[in-house]
């Protein structure tokens, strides 16, 4: 019995091992490329051993490429352009592409071997996605439950994003939690501070990522956060638009508004930013500055339920019924909306009805 | 049983596997790749005749594999670890190989490899092999007339499919929908196929 056992485990072992032994040979004579050269945009250049796929070879450069199959050719998400060195189109690629791509030499990165010097092309936004060190560097109270983290990077010390995109925050293991997590914030910051990210977090009782920054995030810690991800952003268009937020919905909105700033965007717009009660409106002296230095930006706060004696003058009621009451037509202006869900779907039917097209409705919903 | 005869049998064997046995139409193995990688008769073809060869050249070697280690030594049991690690070993070397040699080759067929080294209609063959005790000589037939059924079967499907294409499909069954019920029809039709010869 033991034996045999012992007879089995030798005569498979030995088989898969002298089959692994005749293929690491033969990778060593024949799948051996030698040193090529990958030049990323016309900017990078990267030096790897030949002979295997480009995709896999990214990944190993922790240059992340979308892809859902996992390099069989079956998804055809890793599209890329390779501009010089890629061989011709192989018949595995040839039903991912169309005429117009395959033009302007598409080609899908798992398919694509590296043998020899290649010149490719990624959007700067996958280029830009990774990890980032950083260390708190001020933490503001803005409500009761609502605080700003700002974060200066480290490591790289710069992050180009687009304004409206958010990043991943770690949460290391930490006395109330036994695994590390990542949660989505929306950038807030400036996007002309290069190297700082700040980040507007409400806290959630109970939860992991928001009790670790309000109880134990302390400023000169150090954090690590990855991205940007997403593609809430300000459209190329000039139409009109109105800005829908609630609690740390501001962040996205007052990136892009700082932008807009930055860039002179003469574009009119409204910002409606829903409250429950006075004291939890929040950075109400930035929005009235930038109400005088964008050409033609109206910040509307709504407070849901003003209490006696908090003197309030402005708008009452949710965000969305206040929408409802100053707007009449709105059907040439496009909707950037972020908060809770609940409040996204209320305003996704106040602004249909108010003219809006569905297809000019942006959103970043909390999930 | 003398060369003629097995030569015979192999024959046969080789026939039934291509219409009354289809490995795809009638045991539904390797429906991934079928499915995936169906669109042109372009792509079809060069899939097709790459599990033709690795389909053939792999009973050939688990055959060998089985008859004179596993057999031997009582470890019949270990077939299913024994024969992944045969086809996945040889698909690799086969692809470093052409991909090395020959350019033209690896254009036109090496890419498709990797694509099939998990293929169930691979691993299928081989214990289909076992279980029906063939010899050395049907085996080779048994193998040809598989990869050559699957073959058949995915160019056949290509073919409708690049049709499909430009057809107005309802937008619920458009890709794999269509596929799976197109699959069950032709495999509803190589039925019609199976009064023409009884093979084992």
């Amino acid at each position: 019995m033991v034996l045999s056992i012992l007879i089995s485990v030798l005569v498979v072992s030995s088989i898969g091992g002298g089959l692994a032994a005749l293929l690491v040979v033969s990778e060593h004579y024949l799948a051996n490329y030698g040193p090529c050269d990958v030049t990323i945009n016309d900017d990078k250049k990267l030096t790897i051993q030949g002979g295997k796929n480009l995709l896999s070879v990214l990944t190993e450069q922790k240059i992340f490429i979308p892809s859902a199959c996992g390099g069989r050719g079956t998804c055809g998400l890793c599209k890329l352009k390779v501009l010089e060195g890629a061989g011709d189109l192989l018949p595995t690629e040839e039903p991912y592409l169309d005429q117009q791509e395959r033009a302007s030499n598409v080609r899908l990165s798992c398919q694509v071997k590296v043998r020899n010097n290649l010149r490719i092309e990624i959007p700067s936004e996958l280029l830009s996605l990774q990890e980032y060190a950083c260390r708190c560097a001020k933490i503001v109270d803005l409500t009761h439950d609502i605080k700003l983290f700002r974060l200066e990077l480290v490591e790289p010390a710069e992050m180009s994003y687009i304004p409206g995109q958010y990043v991943q925050l770690l949460t290391p293991v930490y006395e109330k939690s036994s695994e590390e997590v990542y949660r989505a914030y929306s950038i807030a910051s400036d996007p002309s501070e290069k190297g700082f990210i700040d980040l507007i977090i409400r806290l959630v009782p109970g939860g992991i990522c928001t009790t670790y920054c309000f109880e134990y995030l302390k400023e000169g810690d150090d954090v690590k956060i990855n991205g940007p991800y997403g593609d809430f952003r300000l459209s190329q268009t000039e139409a009109p638009m109105i800005f829908i937020a609630g609690g740390s919905g501001m962040a996205p909105i007052k990136c892009i508004l700082h932008h807009m700033k930055n860039t002179n965007n003469p574009r009119k717009a409204v910002y409606y930013f829903g409250a429950n009660r006075v004291d939890e409106l929040f950075l109400t002296d930035e929005m009235r500055q930038f109400e005088s230095e964008l050409a033609a930006f109206r910040y509307v706060p709504v407070v849901a339920r003003p209490e006696e004696g908090q003197n309030w003058d402005g708008q009452t009621g949710l965000v969305t019924e206040a929408v409802a009451r100053e707007m009449e037509n709105a059907a040439d202006s496009e909707a950037y909306l972020c908060g809770s869900p609940g409040m996204i779907d209320a305003a996704i039917k106040v602004l249909i009805d108010l003219g809006v097209t569905e297809d000019k409705i942006y959103y970043d919903k909390f999930a | 049983m003398n060369v003629g005869a097995e030569i015979q049998q192999a024959f046969v064997v080789c026939i039934s596997a291509v219409f009354t046995q289809n490995i795809l139409l009638a045991y539904f193995l390797g429906l991934c790749p079928f499915i995936g990688v169906s669109r042109e008769i372009k792509t079809a073809f060069g899939l097709g005749l790459a599990v033709i060869f690795v389909l053939t050249a792999t009973v050939m070697l688990n055959w060998l594999a089985y008859r004179y280690v596993l057999e031997p030594l009582g470890l019949e049991f270990f077939r299913f670890i024994l024969f992944i690690i045969i086809i996945a070993a040889f698909v690799q070397f086969t692809e470093m190989a052409i991909e090395r040699f020959s350019p033209f080759l690896y254009q036109k067929l090496g890419v498709f490899l990797p694509l099939i080294t998990v293929n169930c209609a691979i691993l299928g063959a081989s214990l289909f092999m076992v279980i029906r005790n063939y010899s050395f000589i049907v085996t080779i037939g048994w193998g040809l007339g598989s990869g050559t059924g699957w073959f058949l079967a995915i160019m056949a499907m290509a073919g409708i499919r690049q049709r499909l294409a430009h057809e107005r499909i309802p937008r619920g069954l458009q890709g794999p929908g269509i596929t799976l019920i197109i699959a069950g029809l032709m495999a509803l039709a190589f039925i019609g196929f199976t009064g023409v010869l009884q093979g084992r």
